[in-house]
Formats: structure tokens, sequence, C-alpha cells
């Protein structure tokens, strides 16, 4: 095989697995917004998730542990949006960003209570932490399969699978029905005699589970712990990958690994000149995915139609 | 009985906020807690670290003044009914445009390029909140969101341009060459010292009153007002809702963009990576405290200044207790001033005797 | 044979108050089955209100409610769809980017996925739906439906609940004649299958002709019922106002120089509907022009043209031989051009601000330094100049009265004394004593040389105030009265599209 074959795999795998996490968490603000919940979020969620799979993995050595403790934590606090949200009727751009920032300092204090590190959790394992797995017919499908398709992490398969699982959901099930109504017509919803309310914190829960499963990998398969802001923007790339999906499956996830392959792309594009632009400035490639969102949000490619009920906290009368 | 009225109406506006901060201090004091440290020795910790010698006053009023800037840059447009969080943005391009005054210009308009780099650094943050602006105006683009994005292409860009361009030849930290004496704020650190306090913090104070003049005594203001409070009818009766939305978020980034004039000429004196370190997100919980009103802003800003300059003190007397504390108890005050603001409000309300104004 | 005497639904002594407004003032009510009772009362007489309680949208405060001689007590929607009662409202619930067959499930899904609802759903499409017209197709996304598909698709939605009780509010405020005729139709047919229909309106036209009884309400009570072929539209008129409308007392209109033009206005909505039709009409100075007609017909997509929300697709806006269309709205009001919301707490006021703060909005004298002080003593003066109490400039407009705020914006934007004053409902929802203030303030502009253009619902305010009546009716100008010539009967038929003046 060529180099640049080979390169050009490598850059593929890597793309799977920087696409990972931002699928998952892409898809949990899927579900809270086309419920009517707007999450910004994502990115406290997953860093809960990633300290607190991080911890339990470290405490007791075992590495579903880990993951159990870091979605409860994602959930408990997809809960507590929930509450301020829906429950309390509060404004849900700043409760997203409350808990961003929150979690942005608790898991820090936390970690060095409980480590005495400086805001981090100890290295863990490799026993703590979730390896890669070879699927079966490794040996004789193929280069592309050998170096792209299998041997990565349980988290990518997950990952990949939780995409057709949610296009069903969302489509094909009462659930699924009922939530996207409650983002479009919440009154419509509950004059029909379901509860918005009950949906909505449903939705926000599955959204807590994803980005769980989100932060998880990236503090036990990824990673081997927990270090300060380790997230790094990944939950507002993906909220800029659902919104460039425009709220739905498939296209986010699409969405998720365009900007995964830049990102894979970026350090070895350093000084090649590429078509048009030119040599593109390192820096600037983390740039990309966002302009490419605004471009889109500009109108380009047609409108972007979010959720009618989008942002509007429900209050029932009477 | 109108005393007891002026009072009622004085006393909520303030009991509401003192509640949710309440909150928010006892439960950061269960964190400690929880981190195995006494959360008065925290606190106690705190308030001398911030207040108690003119040293760390000086601190916390020089951290305060960069509070009083980026509270103002998202209570302005919030007015508007726009809520912008591109502070960091907004923040970092102002920072380029006065280094760049600065820079070049400094050496050679002498102390003229001071109040040069000051507009300078506005009309850079005012710049960065255009973008947003415009797609808000052109394609009812949601501002957080587009916000946030340009926040990130700001952080590209100024890596970029310090890293390859402004950096200072034949060093490898990421800052651009020291700005010349004669750009620099002059500095109050002489009267609240050794800190570096600067005249940025009574230029902010000079700014609260304008925008609190410009939104309660100016027929502007009240237009922005009025189009934050109901849009339609404001259309209805004339006023222009997308100059009020390019001149609410304008004003916020101006805002926003001099922090650069306390951080970087009244500090640094050069410009440096990532100088606005958060200061864009922790203005959205000083305006949330100071519920968007321009004195609220100055007392929250001085108190979330007391926190940082405290919260530096931290970490050397309890060791348990790092300085990320401090970012928890924003935390919690953006979640209870924001997000469950009527948690409380409508229970002091009844306490009070008023009907509750949902 | 007792099942059949029992009535379908009953309710006793039923009392809503919100706030000091008792919306429901011990009202009793008694449905016959498979039958179709009006329920009929001006706007504000506590109709809606009556039925959201029946439906379980409201609880009431005291009262009781039985179906099928069984006390109920509803605690949401969910409830009374389980007891059988389901509501079609005036404003749609359905959930527009999803299909009929989507809409008719939600709620109704029967099991985790969603193949039996489908099925479930498609069967009752093709038992119940018979309306006139062509059948709906399951798949098609509601928002690309006629309004009076989208309203058939509501009935068929609380049937699919097994409604047995119906309640239909203000059914035909967004039909067009000939589809309020098949409504009827299908209602009539509901009712012949054991339906039970309770249908809320202030329409008599359609009272008299659909119902076998009707009850009338005026301000929360109830004051008559009847068998409906034992009454007339006079009569339930009469008893809905509470006295026959008296003849007007204004002095004749003393007419100066043309002002407002309107040539051949063409409007369409949103969704490409065509709203209003080539209409063309003038007003001189010194009259007041009212247009009537059944809300819905192009009224507010007259007054936003005019106004300059809305551009029009063609025609001509002439003030004082200046056309407005290309203006912005600050730059009509510039021109004299002064606008009475027809829904003052949306488009008139902001219910956040003060009252002084209301008064300067849309004001263009307004200097760039507002001056409280000065500010203040003008609004006071005019407080007491139109009675508004409490006379505080500084009071939260929401705390006003509806009469008072009301009085306000009127203050607002009489006090501006404009060349063409547009006033749409200028007193819904006001109290009497703050109506008849309000008209007084309008006749005299008028006497002071403005021109008026009014759009009312009112038929009484009309017949006060209007110097020439224009009847809108589907989108065109359908016909021209004067007060003086014509009767209620004429108006009506002209507004119901079925005769031309």
């Amino acid at each position: 095989m060529s180099e640049a074959g080979t390169e050009f795999l490598s850059i593929l795998a890597a793309t799977l697995r920087l696409a990972t996490p931002l699928v998952l968490a892409a898809l949990g603000g899927l579900f809270s917004e086309r419920s009517g919940v707007i999450d910004i979020g994502l990115e406290g969620k997953m860093l809960g998730s990633a300290f607190a799979a991080a911890a339990a993995a470290a405490a007791t050595g075992s590495a579903w542990m880990g993951l159990l403790a870091g979605v409860a934590a994602a959930m408990l606090l997809a809960l507590l949006h929930a509450y301020a949200a829906v429950s309390q009727g509060g404004n849900q751009v700043v409760t997203g960003m409350a808990i961003n920032v929150l979690v942005a300092g608790l898991a820090p204090v936390l970690a060095t209570a409980w480590f005495h590190l400086d805001g981090t959790t100890p290295m863990l394992p490799s026993a703590a932490r979730f390896g890669a797995l070879t699927l079966p017919g490794f040996a004789s499908l193929g280069v592309f399969y050998r170096q792209v398709i299998s041997g990565h992490n349980g988290f990518v398969y997950a990952a990949a699978l939780a995409v057709p699982a949610a296009a069903l959901l969302l489509a094909r099930t009462r659930f699924g029905l009922r939530l996207r109504a409650a983002g479009e017509n919440p009154q419509a919803v509950e004059t029909a005699g379901v509860s918005v309310s009950a949906i909505r914190y449903r939705a926000l829960l599955l959204t807590g589970l994803l980005c769980g499963l989100a932060g998880a990998y990236l503090s036990l398969a990824a990673g081997a712990g927990f270090t300060r802001m380790m997230t790094a923007g990944r939950g507002y790339l993906a909220l800029a990958a659902l919104i460039f999906g425009r709220w739905r499956p498939v296209p986010a996830a699409l969405a998720c690994l365009l900007f995964a392959f830049a990102d894979a792309t970026q350090a070895r594009l350093q000084g090649v000149a590429l078509p048009v632009v030119g040599a593109m400035p390192v820096e600037l490639v983390s740039a990309i995915p966002y302009v490419l969102t605004l471009l889109l949000l500009a109108g380009f490619g047609g409108a972007a139609r979010a959720p009618s009920a989008l942002g509007v906290p429900y209050r029932r009368d009477g | 009985m109108r005393v007891g009225a002026t009072l009622l109406r004085w006393a909520e506006p303030l009991l509401v906020p003192l509640a949710n901060i309440a909150a928010a201090l006892l439960l950061s004091g269960l964190v400690v807690l929880a981190a195995g440290a006494d959360p008065f020795a925290a606190m106690a910790v705190l308030l001398r670290g911030s207040l108690g010698d003119p040293a760390s006053l000086g601190y916390t009023l020089y951290y305060a003044t960069n509070f009083i800037f980026t509270g103002l840059a998202v209570a302005l447009p919030f007015h508007a009914g726009l809520f912008n969080i591109g502070g960091e943005g907004q923040a970092y391009v102002g920072g380029l445009f006065a280094s760049l005054v600065c820079l070049f210009l400094g050496p050679v308009f002498g102390w003229l390029a001071v109040p040069l780099a000051v507009l300078a650094a506005a009309a850079g943050g005012a710049l960065w909140a255009l973008g947003p602006a415009w797609l808000r105006v052109a394609r009812g683009s949601h501002v957080v969101i587009t916000t946030i994005m340009f926040n990130f292409i700001a952080s590209a860009l100024m890596t970029f341009l310090i890293v390859k361009v402004l950096i200072a030849p034949g060093q490898s930290a990421p800052e651009s060459v020291p700005f010349v004496e004669s750009a620099w704020m002059p500095s109050l650190g002489h009267l609240l010292g050794p800190s570096p306090l600067n005249l940025s913090f009574p230029l902010a104070l000079l700014l609260a009153t304008a925008v609190w003049v410009f939104l309660r005594r100016m027929r502007a203001g009240f237009e922005l007002r009025a189009v934050g409070a109901n849009p339609e009818a404001a259309r209805a009766a004339g006023i222009s809702v997308a100059r009020a939305t390019v001149l609410a978020l304008g004003l916020g980034g101006a805002l926003a963009g001099l922090i650069a004039v306390n951080e970087l000429m009244g500090a640094q004196h050069r410009l440096l990576l990532e100088f606005p370190a958060g200061y864009g997100f922790m203005g959205i919980a000083v305006a949330l405290v100071g519920r968007n009103h321009p004195l609220g802003i100055v007392l929250a800003a001085i108190f979330f200044g007391a926190l940082y300059q405290g919260g530096t003190e931290l970490s050397f007397d309890l060791p348990q207790v790092t300085r990320d504390l401090v970012v928890v108890i924003e935390g919690l005050a953006i979640l209870f001033c924001g997000a469950l603001e009527n948690l409380f409000r409508r229970r002091i309300a009844t306490w009070l005797g008023k009907e509750a104004r949902t | 044979m007792s099942e059949r005497r029992t009535p379908a639904a009953e309710l006793r002594g039923i009392e809503k108050r919100f706030g000091p407004v008792r919306a429901n003032r011990s009202i009793s009510l008694t449905l016959a089955r498979g039958s179709i009772h009006g329920l009929v009362g001006e706007n504000g007489a506590g109709k809606s209100t009556l039925a959201q309680i029946l439906y379980g949208y409201l609880r009431p405060d005291a009262g009781e409610i039985r179906i099928g001689g069984r006390p109920v007590a509803f605690g949401s929607p969910r409830d009374a769809i389980a007891a059988g009662v389901g509501m079609v409202h005036q404003h749609f619930m359905l959930v527009e980017p999803m299909t009929v067959l989507e809409n008719l499930m939600l709620g109704r899904e029967a099991g985790l996925g969603l193949a039996e609802g489908r099925a479930s759903a498609l069967a009752t499409l093709a038992r119940l739906d018979r309306g006139g017209g062509t059948a709906l197709d399951p798949e098609a996304k509601v928002e690309n439906l006629p309004i009076g598909s989208k309203q058939r698709v509501e009935i068929l939605k609380a049937l699919h609940r097994g409604a047995e009780i119906l309640i239909l509010d203000e059914p035909t405020a967004v039909l067009t004649p000939l589809e309020a005729t098949a409504l009827f139709g299908e209602l009539r047919a509901l009712a012949e299958h054991g339906k039970t229909i309770l249908l809320v309106t202030h329409r008599l036209r359609e009272v008299i002709e659909v119902t076998d009884a009707v009850t009338v309400l005026r301000q929360g009570e109830v004051v008559a019922e009847r068998q409906t072929r034992d009454t007339d539209a006079a009569e339930l008129a009469e008893l809905m106002i509470g006295r026959s409308p008296s003849p007007p007392q204004r002095r004749p209109a003393r007419l100066g120089p043309l002002r407002l033009e309107i040539r051949e206005l063409t409007v369409r909505d949103g969704a490409g509907i065509l709203r209003l039709d080539r209409a063309s009409l003038a007003v001189r100075g010194g009259e007041i022009v009212a247009i009537a007609g059944v809300a819905g017909n192009g009224q507010s997509e007259l007054i936003e043209s005019l106004v300059g929300l809305t551009a029009p697709e063609s025609g001509s806006i002439r003030l004082d031989d200046v056309e407005l269309i290309g203006l912005t709205v600050r730059e009509r009001r510039l021109r004299g051009l002064g606008h009475v919301a027809e829904d003052r707490l949306r488009l008139g006021a902001v219910a956040d601000f003060s009252a002084v703060e209301n008064a300067l909005l849309g004001c263009e004298q307004v200097p760039q330094f507002l001056r409280r002080a000065a500010n203040a003593g003008a609004l006071e003066a005019a407080m007491a100049a139109y009675d508004v109490r409490p006379a505080e400039p500084e009071r939260h407009f929401a705390r006003f009265s509806g009469g008072n705020q009301q009085k306000l914006v009127v203050a607002r934007e009489l006090g501006r004394t404009p060349a063409l004053l547009v006033a749409g409902q200028p007193t819904r929802g006001v109290d009497v004593g703050a109506a008849e203030l309000i008209h007084n303030r309008l006749l005299e502009l008028r006497d002071a040389g403005s021109a008026i253009l009014l759009i009312s619902a009112d038929l009484e305010e009309i017949w006060l105030l209007a110097d020439r009546i224009l009847v809108l009716c589907g989108g065109r100008i359908a016909g021209e009265l004067t007060p003086e010539t014509a009767d209620e009967r004429q108006l009506g038929l002209l507004m119901a599209g079925a005769a031309s003046a």
C-alpha cells in the first residue's frame, strides 16, 4: 500500500475515533432540542461524565463501574437542566451555561479533594479502561477493514449504532412521535392528553445517557483519566454539528464526521498547500467547523428550521 | 402607606439576588465540606484574601473592572432581548485592535495613543459583534449560537495572529513585544497597592453610569428596551427592530472589548494569548446577579472580583480546595440568579405581602 | 329507554374567577344527547371559559359537572377525553409539520411502535371522514392543508379519541361561507349518529341554522335558554346585548378633502393564500368609515398594510396624495397616520413598561434625551381628560384595567391629532363607561376633520360611529351601506357573502 494511502486510512480511522464523542453528544442534544428544550450544556454533561467515570474507575479499578458512574453523573446533570428548564420554566440557555460552568469548577475541586492531585484523577491502568475491539474476520477482509473498521473501541461502534437507533426511535415509535410534537406545538400535545413535562424530562434523560457515554469515552477510552477542561469545546462542536445537520440524526452524525475529519487532518496539513486556499495556517483549521455552521445559519444551503417550540418554556394555565 | 410601598419596591429587587447568592454560597459551602475542608475557614480566606489589605483590595477592584465591562456587555443587549455570550471573542478582537494601536502608534503619538487605543478596543469588540447582529437581523439566527461560534473563531484567529504574526521575535512565549510606556493606562497601584489597579476602574464606573443614562434617559435606549420587551409593539410604533438589534449588540461588543484596556494596557502591557481568560463568561454571571442593572452589575462585579482575588489565596491556605471553587460559586450563581430565579422570588414576594408578579 | 332521556352532559352552578374578573357566574346548562346546542354571547361573555371547563383545561372554582348522569371532576383534558368529551379549538391544536395521520395518532398510539396506531387512525378516517368535498390524504402534511381541512382533522382527532360530546369553539371564525356550510352538514350527520355537540359562537346565523337548542350568556351569566325553533336572531341578539341597539345620535359628517385612497390592494399571507383581493376604498376628512365583516376576511391584513407592518403584493395606498407603500412604519406615522391596534397588549403597548413610557411609544417628537417631568405632566393631563384610573403615570401598564389600558392607548394616538386614524376593535374587552368615552373622543376627532377608518366586529359600535359602512368578505369589499338606510339583515347577508348591495 502506498504511503499516501496508508496515511489516508489512518486519517479515516482517526476521524472515526474523533467523531465518536461528537456523535454521541450531538444525538444527546438532538433529543432534548427536538422536544423543545435548548441544550447548550452538552459540554458540562460530558465533562461531568468524564470526571465521574475516571473517578469511579480509579477508585474501583473497573472500567464498567466507571462507565456506570459517568452515565449516572450526566443523567443527574440532565435532570438538573430539566428541573430548571421544564419545571421551573427558567431560561434554558442560562441553565445550560450554568451547568457548564458549575461542572468546570466542581470536577477539579472534587478531583483535588479525593485524589490529591491538582484537579485531575490518577492515570488509569489499562485494566480500568476500555481497549480496542477486534472485529471478526480481521485477517481476511482487506486492509480497509483492518485499518479503518475494525480495531476500534466499543464506544465507536456504539456511536455508529446509536445513529440509526436514534433515527428509528424518533420516527417510528410513540415516544418519538410525542417528542417531536412537543417540540413543535406543546399545546397540541397537552390537549391531546399527554404531559409535555413528562416528555421533556424523558428526552433530557436520554440526553444525559448519550452525553454520559461521550464523556466516559473521553476519560476511559480515548484518554486515561480526567484532566481539567478535557472536553475542550467538544460539546459546543457537537451543538454546531446538530444545527448543521438541521436537527436530524443522520445529517447531524455526518456533520460530526465532517468536523472530525477536519480535526484529524489538521495536524497533517501543516505547510501543505491546499487547492484554492493555499497553505492554510494550522491554527485556523480549528475554526472551520464553526465557519461552516455560520455559513449554514446565514442561509447558504437552505434554511435551517429549528423545532418551532425550541427554547420556549411551556406552562400550563389554569 | 407610601413609605411601606416604596420600601417594598426597593426591598424585592435587593432581597431576591441576596437570597440567590446566599443559596449559591450555601451550596458552595457544602462542596467545600465534601472536599474535606472547613467552609467557614474557606470563607474567611476568601474575605481576608480579597479585602484584608490595600494590595488585595486593589487586586479585587482590578478584577472587578473586567467584570463590570463584561457584565455590561451582557446586560445591555439583554435589555433588547438578546443574549450576548460572545464577550470572550469580542474582548479578544478588541484586544487586537488596541494592541495594534499601542504597538504601532504608541511610539509615534505618545500619550495620545491611550485614548486612541481605548476607542480601538471598543471598535474591535463592536466589530466582532456585528457578525452575529447581521445574522440575527438578516437571517433570524439565534444570537446565542452565533456568538458561541464567533468566540471559537476569534480564538483560532487570535491564536494564529499571536503565535505567527505578532509574537515578539526571538522568544517562545506567545506574547507580543511590550507596549511603550506612553501607551500604558495610568496606574492607580500607588493608591491601593501594589496592584495592577489602573485608570480603567474609574472608566468602568463612568461607563456603567453612561449605560444607565442611555437605557433610562435616552430615546435610543428606550427604543432598545421596547424592542426587548415587546418587539411587535415596538415595530408597530415605528421603531426599527433591526437598528435596535445592531445597536445593542454593537454597544455590547464595544463594552466587552474594553477589557483590553484594563488587562493589556493597564496590567500586562502586551498582547497575550487567551487574555480574556473566562472574563467574558463570568460577565454572564455578573449580569444575572446584578439583574442587568448597571448599579447591580457594579456591586456584583466587586463581589466576583473579591471571589477571584480571594480564590488565589485559597490553595495556599487550604490545600484541599483549589481556586476552582470560585468557578463553582460562579456556576451556582448563574444557576440561581438565572435559571432558578423564580424559586425564591415568589416566596419573597408573598412574604413581603405583595401579589406575586410572575 | 331512560338512557336516552339522560342528558349527555349537565353543568350546574359553575363558577370561575380570574383575579377580580368573574368569568362564569353560577352557570347551569344541560346538553341533550344527540342534539346540537348553541352557546352564544358577545366577546368576553364567558363562553370560552365555560367550554374550557367542560373540556378539563380549566378547573371551576365551584359547581358540578355530570357526564351521562355521573358526576365527574376533570383534573386535565386527559380526564375529559376519557369521559368522552372532545374539544375542537378555535386555534387549532395541530402539529403543523406532521402528517394528518400522525396528528390523529398523537396521544392515541396504542403501543410503543406506531403500526397499531396508524391502523387505528386510518380506520377512523375511513369510518368518520364524510365531510363534503375531497377526502383527506392521511400522509399530507397539515401545514399544507387549507383551513377547512385542518378543522376536519381537528374534529376527527376528537372523534378518534372516542368523543361522544364534541365542543366546537367559534368554528366558523376562519372558514369561508362554503366551508361553513360543509361543516354544518358534518355536524348534523354526527348528531344523527348520536353525538352531542356544543357549539360556542357569537354568530347568530349559525345558531339559527344548525342548533336544536341555545343558551345565551351575558357577562358571565345565563340570561336565557331557548329551543331554537321557538326563537329568532333578533331575539337572541337582544338577549346577548341586553338592549336593542340604539339609533345613531351623532352630527352629520362635514366632509373634508379626500385623505385616504386605497386602490386594488392585494395581500397574500406567508403561505401564499390571498387575504385581500383588489380591495379599494376611500375615506375623506371628517368622516368615519367602518369596515364590517366576520374576522378573518382580510381586516387584519388591511390594517397591517396600511400601518406598514406587511408589504402588499400589489395596489396602492395614498394618504393625502402621498404613496405609503414603500414607506416604513415610522415614515407613515410622521405623515399623520395613527393606529389603535386590535390587540392592545400585543401591538399597542408594552405591558412591562409604565404608563408614561408607553405614552412615548411611537411619538416622533420625542427628543434624544427624555424629559421625565414634562412627560409625566403631559400624561397626567391626558389621564384627567380620559378619566384614567388610577391617575399614576409611573404605574405599570399591565396593572391598569382593560378599559383604562385602552384609554391610554387611544389618548396617545388621538393626542397626535392624526390625519388618518386606523382603529381596530377600539372597545374590545373594555367596560361600558370606557367604551362610551372612547366613542365620544373618536367622534370629536372626526368632527375636527380627521379621517377615521374603523374596523370592528361590534355592530352596535359601527351603528353608533359610522358615516359609511363597508363590508369586507373574502378579502373583497362586498358592498357599502349607510346606517340610516341599511338594516341588520342586509348587513348580515352581505357579511355572509350571500348578497351584494
